[in-house]
């Protein structure tokens, strides 16, 4: 049996075997789901084509949103070249931004953890694809290894906005990602969790506010901040940083902060953003066109 | 799936599903009333395309979802909204009144809980709990002795693992229900002996979605 409720104990299991995080995540799923191996792995590889999808539906599509809140921002960072981010990190957050937008207009997406959120891991792991010529392989079984991580930290936190805010949902994305990052990078085990845990960190408190009660501000160009973010974190793990608080107990505090954060910043949107002049002469404006 | 939410869009989409599949024919007329959060922004979660598209019978990854209305026009639908403000016990909540090809009518209400799952709430207005993440069988019957030992029995000897079950009835020796999920799809064979218990009325299976 394949149990794990930790990434602690992950990391255990996969060092008693003698393989990698990503390997014990697929053997788990094998026996939970009684489906083979290989059957797993080509259902998460079809998933890389979904994000592929996403992000060429975001990118080729520059119309607005249906609320008029999003939509066309992708399109306007791929007409110019960067500034100031490296080829990585710009690719992951143009592509991130494209996935979001291409969610807020309804196109296929793959929920990792949540469509809001939905941006992030696939934006972050289709830059290192390009830019690190990883193999198909590589990359869906670090999908293994970011969907572990998910699994994890929805078990012993939340990965819905209307329990835990932002940080259960972006924040948890960044935490996969980061995780994938250094994986397909190269890092060890060990540093993908390091990553992961940088990563949450480095979100906690953040709060689901958005405008109209609309998955799309601030979530979208959110998602685009945070794949910036996950690759961040990536690198400064590659490089041996440690997190100084471990990822299980970096998971446990998003669970309390979750906990005690207002209702009001949960997902109902009667607070934050979603309380300024702009958002609510906005949800007036909207009201009034629906009610037309 | 289709976003732009897995609560509202994606989850709404499941429990049109959900429902189409309780009531057991094509639906060619359905009347939705929404509550909480569903009324107050379906139209930018593409809410009422999302159930309109599960009612249809698409999964909550099909991306006909986008079109559900034009599509629901082509297969001979015909919809209505209501937005309501009565207060439910989850705020995001549908009330889905549906007739069938046969003239058959069956009224569900679910409730999308985040993430893309959803429970079925209640099924012509007996309280029920249903996820739709298991095989399932229900029964209506009514409440007397020996129903329930007859049905897990025809089960049993079929080999078939429970793995929750649940009974409500409205009252003492009136209609009830039997929810069991079950590891293994219930064959159609096991179907009909277990509709020929007495006291059964009628036996639906469900697939998970």
């Amino acid at each position: 049996m394949y149990e794990y409720r930790t990434l602690k104990e992950l990391l255990e299991q996969a060092k008693s075997h003698g393989v990698r995080l990503h390997h014990i995540a697929l053997r788990r799923e094998a026996e939970v789901s009684e489906e083979s191996e290989a059957h797993l792995l080509k259902k998460m590889e079809a998933r890389i084509e979904v994000f592929r999808e996403s992000i060429e539906a975001g990118l080729h599509d520059a119309a607005p949103s249906r609320s008029g809140l999003t939509g066309g921002d992708a399109v306007k960072l791929a007409r110019k070249k960067a500034t100031l981010l490296g080829p990585i990190a710009r690719k992951a957050q143009m592509y991130a931004l494209a996935t979001s937008e291409a969610n807020a207009k309804m196109f296929r997406i793959v929920a990792c953890p949540t469509a809001g959120a939905c941006g992030i891991v696939p934006g972050v792991m289709a830059a290192l694809i390009e830019e690190k010529h990883v193999s198909r392989e590589a990359a869906t079984l670090a999908l293994f290894t970011g969907s572990a991580i998910g699994e994890v930290i929805a078990r012993n936190a939340s990965i819905a906005g209307a329990v835990g805010g932002c940080q259960a949902e972006c924040g948890t994305a960044a935490a996969m990602a980061a995780a994938i990052a250094t994986e397909l990078a190269g890092g060890t085990d060990e540093e993908s969790l390091e990553a992961m845990a940088l990563a949450l960190k480095n979100t906690l408190g953040l709060t689901c506010d958005p405008v109209a009660g609309l998955v799309e501000v601030p979530c979208v160009k959110r998602n685009a901040a945070l794949a910036v973010l996950a690759v961040g974190a990536a690198e400064m793990a590659l490089a041996g940083i440690k997190s100084f608080i471990p990822p299980d107990e970096v998971i446990a505090a998003m669970s309390a902060i979750g906990r005690a954060m207002p209702v009001s910043l949960k997902e109902t949107s009667e607070g934050g953003l979603a309380k300024t002049p702009t958002a609510q002469a906005t949800q007036r404006r909207l009201q009034q066109e629906m009610n037309q | 799936m289709i976003g732009p939410s897995s609560s509202h869009t994606a989850g709404a989409a499941r429990i049109g599903l959900l429902a189409r599949r309780i009531l057991g024919e094509v639906p060619v007329e359905a009347t939705i009333t929404l509550y909480g959060s569903f009324a107050k922004t379906y139209k930018g979660h593409g809410t009422d395309r999302a159930l309109i598209a599960g009612l249809l019978g698409y999964s909550a990854d099909d991306a006909r979802l986008r079109e559900a209305f034009s599509h629901a026009r082509l297969e001979g639908l015909s919809f209505s909204f209501v937005r309501s403000e009565e207060e439910t016990a989850h705020p995001n909540t549908a009330r889905i009144a549906m007739r069938g090809t046969s003239g058959k009518r069956t009224e569900v209400v679910g409730v999308s809980l985040g993430g893309g799952r959803i429970e079925i709430r209640e099924i012509d207005g007996f309280p029920v709990e249903l996820n739709g993440e298991e095989h399932t069988l229900i029964t209506l019957h009514r409440d007397q002795p020996g129903v329930i030992a007859r049905t897990t029995a025809i089960l049993s000897a079929a080999e078939i693992n429970i793995s929750t079950m649940r009974v409500f009835r409205r009252a003492k020796h009136a209609n009830a229900v039997m929810l069991i999920s079950t590891d293994l799809p219930v064959a159609e064979d096991i179907v009909e002996s277990i509709e020929s218990v007495p006291a059964i009325e009628c036996v639906l299976t469900l697939e998970p979605l």
